[in-house]
């Protein structure tokens, strides 16, 4: 057998039962793979050893008294370090939580544990998930495992890499505005955004509430498929999380793309996407139509506002969010000779450049007089991005576009400039604006080397349509490279 | 100059729902520093709100006691500031869609009836509690400070009134009256004293017959209807004061100082500050139906305005009618009369002695011994003459002070009148026969004796003789 860190949550599901490896040798196998690649990657702020032991064991107990879980028992997950876990030291990559240990799980946590989950740590991102690249982390930047010169993306960039990498089977991320997707897809694995309300939010460490959804990052369409089920349903912690039944999102994953109509946005596939990415996105395309789907060009107006909009309502949620960072309760505290002082000397002390960024344009957009112009007008574009979505869902199944205009920059190339950074999720942004689900799927590499992804979207709860293509796209692509890095060589 | 008052208050009411706005956590007093506390009302990250129900129900019971429309559809919206005790430096509040709009309540001062707008009935959730220590009672004067947040995230209802409010008089009996509904509708225990129900008065004065505002000054820390009363009266003379010599009113917040018996201008920034609305991305909109809201007015309970008005028709004066509701003494009133008492006997009874005993007590009618049937039970007593209406008051301290029923009370204390025409005519004989000189001044005329010997007689009693049968045998034997 190759290296278990190397398998998919279906192969190593299938080993853990056939009794040709035990959920303590699987998480041993990744832990190996972590001491190898850490030191050149970065993909974890926490290692969890006695608790994932003790989970291993607990799942390896359970196999052995006939009690299955499901899928994920005894499968080693990573979560991204804005996921709160109980007595885990939980960071949001931000130095203003140094040292926190939450009190409570998150739901997911919860969720993830009563599947049987082991998890194995906390992954590196850009503090509070505000970034693309994991650059804007108080914990050093994560690295990409197809080069470490250059970034994993963002914000969920540990995460990726880590099951990248095999120092993780799968992941969660979250994706405010294609944190889940882009550093997926630059990391070449899949990466999922659910409808918004499917998961619960309870226990995540909010950026922009109502763009914030948390997304599994695994190795395989079916394996994202697998997270979903386990992390997905109602939860009355969460006012905004769906209630009506879900759907059965695996329902259609097998039936083929033939006689779907597939259309691709013109406005996201066009100019400022490299050559290699917009080629290998003609090439996914011409097999999808191949494989018996209709290609149809389709154009989505507002999307041309759609960033500004983003870069308005996330901002503006988020210094609402982080405004209970104040030294009061819990974290880093400065002193002061007033109250009002040390909250200010610790904010200013705790928080990074880009979350300070984003505090000060939010609270300006939200400010007397400015409001009309700034957040009450991304509040409109948000309803023209949700009605183009409709409009465009009446002529086409699924949308499709290249996950990241790029492939992974260089670190340090795009720090001074926050503009080119945020325009690394042009293609993912709009769908956070709908509420509505999408994911990415590696499709290839460019000359570099580097993984491309390949974005389908689809209408609110149309889940089981999106794994549907997605499972195509994966088929199609027949995509099966790994990072050097990833092997027992790698950086032993 | 002829000045016009203009006063509007914005009251803020704690609701006594079992668990607390947006978590579980419970909700009540006494409770140890930092018990009643989870993730959510700590504002933890991570932690999410989940509306409480019966809040939003008992605020719309409000709103229709006080003939408000329900809206249809409500927000929820996040108010910025930074604060200490308020855990995520936001408070969830509503802005511009409350849950209850364009309502009234009418009160009656010594001036006549008049009917007061409310502007909006809304819910929010209440702040922590700060404890300054050391020297000072601001923050930076003083060396450090404790915050409990057992109150945070209580539901707190806010009643905002148009500035309809012309005299201190009327706006302390808009509170008294707007806190009988609250009591009625049985939805907190509107303690001015805890805070639990809390007044802060807009006024402003402008020249006699102007249509336009005035600047308007924000009055608040006054925890007894007297001392917002009070404090608006000292606050007219002082606005007065300046209008009269020229000067210009500051916008600003104020505090009552009860003891000074003065406003004294608070910290300028509140008045600067910017709450940078927005609708809480955390909760959906609140969606009520045309059913809810008809199901929420039928179940409706009486109000204070029709509770005195059956009082009234029941023979009950209209001012102790209005104690009896004010101090929500009408369910104890109305146990008496189906017990059989007559109502203005009752009305007397409770607006008398029993008020006077809550009020020295510092007690609620809730704590009190004193049933309806036992009222009942006393006023019969004197009325069969089987007590003195002096034997009675201090049957009902018995009573009040736990030492059992009327009847019980009475024996063991030894008050009731002797009834026994024998044993009372011995004991007039006696006292008859002890004072022959003051017997043979009485049949002279001289009345004013009589009650020299009723006192002889009562004296020798015990004070268990009827005065009145003794004042009469006295005379008949004269």
């Amino acid at each position: 057998m190759s290296d278990p860190a190397d398998l998919t949550i279906v192969e190593a599901a299938a080993a853990l039962r056939s009794e040709d490896l035990t959920a303590v040798e699987l998480l041993a196998a990744v832990r190996r793979r972590a001491a190898m690649t850490e030191a050149n990657i970065h993909a974890y702020l926490t290692i969890d050893v006695e608790g994932a032991e003790a989970s291993a064991r607990a799942a390896d107990d359970a196999f052995a008294g006939g009690e299955d879980r499901g899928p994920l028992q005894g499968i080693p997950i990573a979560l991204k370090d804005n996921m709160v876990t109980r007595g885990l030291e939980t960071t949001a990559s931000s130095q203003i939580l140094a040292g926190w240990h939450p009190p409570y799980d998150a739901t997911v946590v919860t969720r993830l544990r009563d599947a049987g989950a082991v998890i194995v740590g906390k992954t590196n991102l850009d503090e509070f998930a505000m970034g693309s690249s994991t650059e804007n982390s108080a914990y050093g930047t994560s690295r990409n495992p197809w080069d470490p010169e250059r970034v994993p993306g963002g914000s969920s960039g540990g995460s990726a890499a880590a099951v990248a990498v095999g120092s993780a089977l799968a992941a969660l991320g979250s994706d405010t505005g294609g944190s889940v997707r882009q550093p997926a897809s630059l990391c070449g694995v899949v990466g999922m955004k659910p409808t918004y309300g499917l998961v619960s939010r309870y226990g995540l460490i909010a950026f922009a509430s109502s763009l914030d959804q948390i997304g599994p990052i695994t190795r395989s369409v079916a394996d994202a498929l697998a997270v979903l089920q386990g992390i997905s349903g109602h939860d009355p912690e969460d006012a905004t999380s769906y209630r009506g039944e879900l759907p059965d999102f695996g329902s259609q994953i097998d039936r083929g793309v033939e006689g779907l109509k597939i259309g691709v946005v013109s406005e996201l596939s066009g100019e400022g996407t490299e050559p290699a990415v917009a080629a290998e996105f003609r090439t996914m395309l011409q097999r999808l139509e191949g494989a018996g789907a209709e290609i149809k060009e389709l154009s989505l107006p507002s999307t041309a506002y759609a960033l500004s909009a983003y870069y308005l309502i996330a901002p503006a949620e988020c210094s609402a969010n982080l405004a209970r960072f104040d030294g009061v309760r819990f974290g880093l505290r400065l002193d002061g000779g007033t109250v009002e002082e040390m909250m200010g000397a610790t904010r200013a002390a705790g928080f990074g450049p880009e979350v300070i960024r984003r505090i000060l344009l939010g609270t300006y957009a939200l400010s007397a007089g400015y409001y009309d112009a700034f957040y009450g007008q991304a509040q409109k574009v948000r309803t023209l991005v949700i009605d183009d979505f409709k409009q465009a869902y009446e002529q086409a199944d699924v949308l499709v576009t290249p996950t990241s205009p790029t492939t992974a920059f260089k670190v340090g190339e795009r720090t001074d400039d926050p503009l080119a950074m945020y325009l690394s999720d042009l293609c993912t942004i709009p769908s956070n604006l709908s509420g509505d689900p999408g994911i990415s799927v590696p499709t290839g590499v460019d000359d570099a080397g580097l993984p491309i992804g390949f974005q389908v979207l689809a209408p609110a709860l149309a889940e089981p349509l999106m794994f549907r293509v997605a499972q195509a796209v994966e088929d199609l692509a027949g995509f099966d490279a790994r990072p050097t890095l990833a092997s027992s060589e790698g950086a032993a | 100059m002829t000045w016009e008052v203009v006063i509007g208050i914005e009251t803020h009411v704690e609701l006594r729902t079992e668990s607390k706005m947006f978590c579980g956590c419970p909700v009540g007093f006494g409770a140890e520093p930092n018990t009643a506390v989870c993730p959510v009302c700590l504002g933890l990250p991570g932690a999410l709100p989940v509306p409480n129900e019966k809040a939003i129900e008992w605020t719309m019971r409000l709103g229709l006691a006080l003939d408000c429309d329900v809206t249809q559809q409500s927000l929820f919206h996040r108010k910025n500031y930074f604060y200490a005790d308020m855990p995520k430096n936001y408070q969830i509040s509503q802005f511009d869609f409350p849950l209850c709009v364009g309502g009234h309540l009418d009160v009656t001062t010594s001036d006549g009836d008049r009917r007061i707008g409310i502007t909006r009935v809304h819910l929010e959730e209440d702040t922590g509690k700060s404890t300054h220590l050391g020297e000072g009672g601001r923050i930076g004067s003083s060396g450090g400070a404790l915050v409990d947040f057992n109150r945070a995230g209580i539901p707190l209802m806010e009643v905002v009134s148009e500035p309809d409010i012309r005299t201190p008089e009327e706006a302390r009996v808009y509170a008294q009256e707007l806190r009988a509904v609250v009591l009625a509708l049985g939805v907190s225990d509107a303690r001015l004293e805890e805070g639990s129900m809390r007044f802060d008065a807009n006024i402003s004065l402008r020249s006699e017959g102007a249509t336009e505002l005035g600047v308007k000054v924000e009055v608040k820390n006054m925890n007894s209807l007297r001392s917002l009363q009070r404090a608006l009266s000292h606050e007219i003379e002082r606005q007065t004061k300046i209008l009269d010599e020229g000067g210009a009113i500051a916008q600003e917040t104020r505090h009552w100082d009860e003891e000074a018996g003065r406003t004294e201008a608070g910290r300028s920034k509140e008045e600067a500050s910017d709450y940078r609305y927005f609708s809480e991305p955390d909760l959906v909109p609140l969606v009520v139906t045309d059913e809810v809201v008809a199901g929420l007015r039928s179940e409706l309970p009486e109000l204070p305005a029709q509770t005195r008005a059956r009082f009234a028709a029941a023979g009950v004066d209209s001012i102790a009618a209005r104690v009896l509701v004010g101090g929500s003494l009408g369910s104890l009133f109305d146990e008496a009369v189906v017990a059989g008492a007559a109502a203005p006997e009752v009305a007397k009874w409770l607006t008398g002695e029993v008020t006077a005993h809550l009020n020295r007590e510092g007690a609620d009618p809730p704590a009190l011994s004193l049933d309806g049937a036992a009222l009942a039970e006393l006023i019969a007593m004197v009325e069969a003459g089987d007590l003195s209406s002096t034997a009675a008051k201090q049957v009902l301290e018995g009573v009040l002070t736990g030492e059992g029923q009327p009847r019980q009370v009475a024996e063991a204390r030894d008050l009731i009148q002797i009834r026994d025409e024998e044993a009372l005519a011995e004991a007039v004989a006696a006292v008859v026969a002890a004072h022959p000189e003051e017997m043979g001044r009485i049949a002279d005329g001289d009345g004013k004796l009589i009650g020299f010997l009723v006192g002889q007689v009562m004296k020798a009693t015990g004070g268990k003789a009827d005065p009145r049968r003794v004042s009469e045998l006295i005379r008949e034997s004269s």
